[in-house]
């Protein structure tokens, strides 16, 4: 008996999946599992030095500039060489803000935190793509706002 | 068995002492010029056959290390198909430069046979001291191999990015650095900076 509805269970489940198969998967843009699909183009990195706006305080900022080939590994790691406490006044670059040199205690060191080392971990280039998904995120000045106009 | 070799070496020396009987002085003078431009000719092709990318690469030291990290950068990848080939940066275009950089290199042909970099490991052990010669070379000639081809006076910094218009400003114009001053790791990956100025 149990055996039987196991079977069935599978059975619903798998005409679902069959089902939903015309609308799944945006980044393969339906096209058939056995087809190959025409590559986007390569976008071109946004490289014109212009901040963006972070979208709350605590937001890594994006970074303004390309990166193509900045090694940051065990031997060497390049966005220091501009971003570093001692190397502004060369570059002119802005400084990596004190939370890079705290460990995970808040307490402050003289040298770049490790866990802080691999930038691009937090931080990353735009690209000139379309974007994928839509996105529903507000501002939190604008929640104040509306929650100033509707409440109040 | 000795001996016979010292009587062919003195007849030879005989012969080729007393002047010529058979050719005309015009004769020997042509024909020295012609085996001159031959001589030369042949050296130069020599030279330059050693002076190409092919060259560098046929050891599997820099085939294996140098060539493969050169291929994701843009003097081996880019829009415009220019590529920039290793003598084109390693060896000076200057004759006399080019031979004294020459000399240097039979000595890496020493390091090819007795294996001083022939592995990977090896040659990281080696890397910074590598890299720190090329730098000295290159802040001693003010990047000239890098100017062969980037022509200071040429750059129009109007259309470069910001952040290098005022990098070049501030550094070319107005300071005294030189290109490897500010682009260290442009066609390789880097050593262990650690100790280099700038850089920790
Ligand atoms: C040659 C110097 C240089 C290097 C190398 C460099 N940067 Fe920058 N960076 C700058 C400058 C200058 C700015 C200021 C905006 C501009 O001019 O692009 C900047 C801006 C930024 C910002 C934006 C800060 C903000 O407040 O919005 C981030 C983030 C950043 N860089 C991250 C990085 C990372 C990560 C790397 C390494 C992958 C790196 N940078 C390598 C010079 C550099
Ligand atoms: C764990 C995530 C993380 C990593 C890794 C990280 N950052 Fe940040 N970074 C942040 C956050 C979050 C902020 C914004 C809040 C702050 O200042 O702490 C920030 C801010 C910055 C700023 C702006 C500072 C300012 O005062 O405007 C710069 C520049 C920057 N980071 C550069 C770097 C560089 C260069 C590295 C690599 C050496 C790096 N960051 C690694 C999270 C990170
Ligand atoms: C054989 C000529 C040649 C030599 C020698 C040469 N370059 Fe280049 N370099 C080029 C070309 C061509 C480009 C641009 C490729 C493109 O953008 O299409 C380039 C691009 C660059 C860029 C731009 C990188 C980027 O991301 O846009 C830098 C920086 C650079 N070279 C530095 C150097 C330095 C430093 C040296 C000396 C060590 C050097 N070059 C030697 C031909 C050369
Ligand atoms: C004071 C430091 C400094 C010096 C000296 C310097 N550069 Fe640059 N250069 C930069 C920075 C910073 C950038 C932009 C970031 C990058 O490409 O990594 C740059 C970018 C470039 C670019 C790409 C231009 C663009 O719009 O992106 C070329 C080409 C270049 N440099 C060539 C040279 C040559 C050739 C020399 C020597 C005659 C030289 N640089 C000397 C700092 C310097
Ligand atoms: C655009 C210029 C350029 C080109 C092209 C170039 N090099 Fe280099 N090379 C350098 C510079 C600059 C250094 C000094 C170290 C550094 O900054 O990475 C260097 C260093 C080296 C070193 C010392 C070890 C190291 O990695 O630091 C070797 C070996 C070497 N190059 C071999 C080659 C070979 C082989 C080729 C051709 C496949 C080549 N290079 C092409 C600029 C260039």
């Amino acid at each position: 008996m149990r055996l039987i509805y196991t079977g069935i269970a599978i059975l619903l489940v798998s005409v679902a999946v069959f089902a939903a198969e015309g609308d799944h998967d945006s980044l393969r843009g339906n096209v058939p599992l056995l087809e190959e699909r025409t590559p986007e183009p390569l976008y071109e990195v946004e490289n014109n030095d212009l901040r963006r706006i972070r979208a709350y305080p605590m937001q890594p900022p994006t970074i303004p500039h390309k990166i193509d080939n900045y090694q940051v590994d065990l031997n060497a790691n390049r966005c220091m060489t501009c971003h570093s406490r001692r190397r502004v006044a060369e570059s002119q670059a802005p400084m990596v803000s004190v939370t890079h040199y705290m460990d995970r205690d808040g307490n402050f060191l003289a040298e770049l935190s490790p866990r802080r080392y691999f930038c691009s971990q937090c931080h990353v280039p735009q690209t000139t793509a379309p974007t994928q998904v839509g996105n529903t995120f507000q501002d939190i000045d604008e929640i104040i706002r509306e929650q100033r106009q509707r409440g109040q | 068995m000795f001996k016979k070799a010292i009587r062919i070496i003195k007849d030879f020396w005989a012969t080729f002492s007393t002047p010529s009987k058979y050719f005309s002085l015009g004769f020997l003078t042509v024909g020295g010029f012609i085996g001159g431009v031959l001589f030369w000719g042949g050296f130069n092709t020599a030279l330059e056959a050693t002076n190409t990318e092919t060259f560098c690469i046929s050891c599997h030291e820099m085939r294996d290390n140098v060539y493969q990290e050169i291929q994701p950068t843009i003097h081996f990848t880019n829009r415009s198909g220019v590529r920039a080939t290793c003598p084109d940066c390693h060896v000076p275009h200057d004759w006399t430069d080019k031979i004294a950089r020459k000399m240097q290199a039979s000595k890496e042909v020493w390091g090819t046979i007795f294996g001083t970099i022939n592995t990977r490991e090896k040659f990281f052990e080696h890397r910074l001291e590598m890299a720190t010669r090329e730098w000295r070379r290159f802040e001693a000639n003010d990047s000239l191999e890098c100017r062969n081809c980037h022509d200071e006076g040429a750059m129009d910094f109007t259309r470069q990015s910001a952040r290098a218009a005022a990098a070049h400003e501030r550094g070319l114009i107005e300071g005294d650095a030189t290109c490897i001053t500010c682009h260290k790791g442009i066609a390789h990956e880097l050593p262990d900076m650690a100790g280099v100025e700038g850089w920790h």
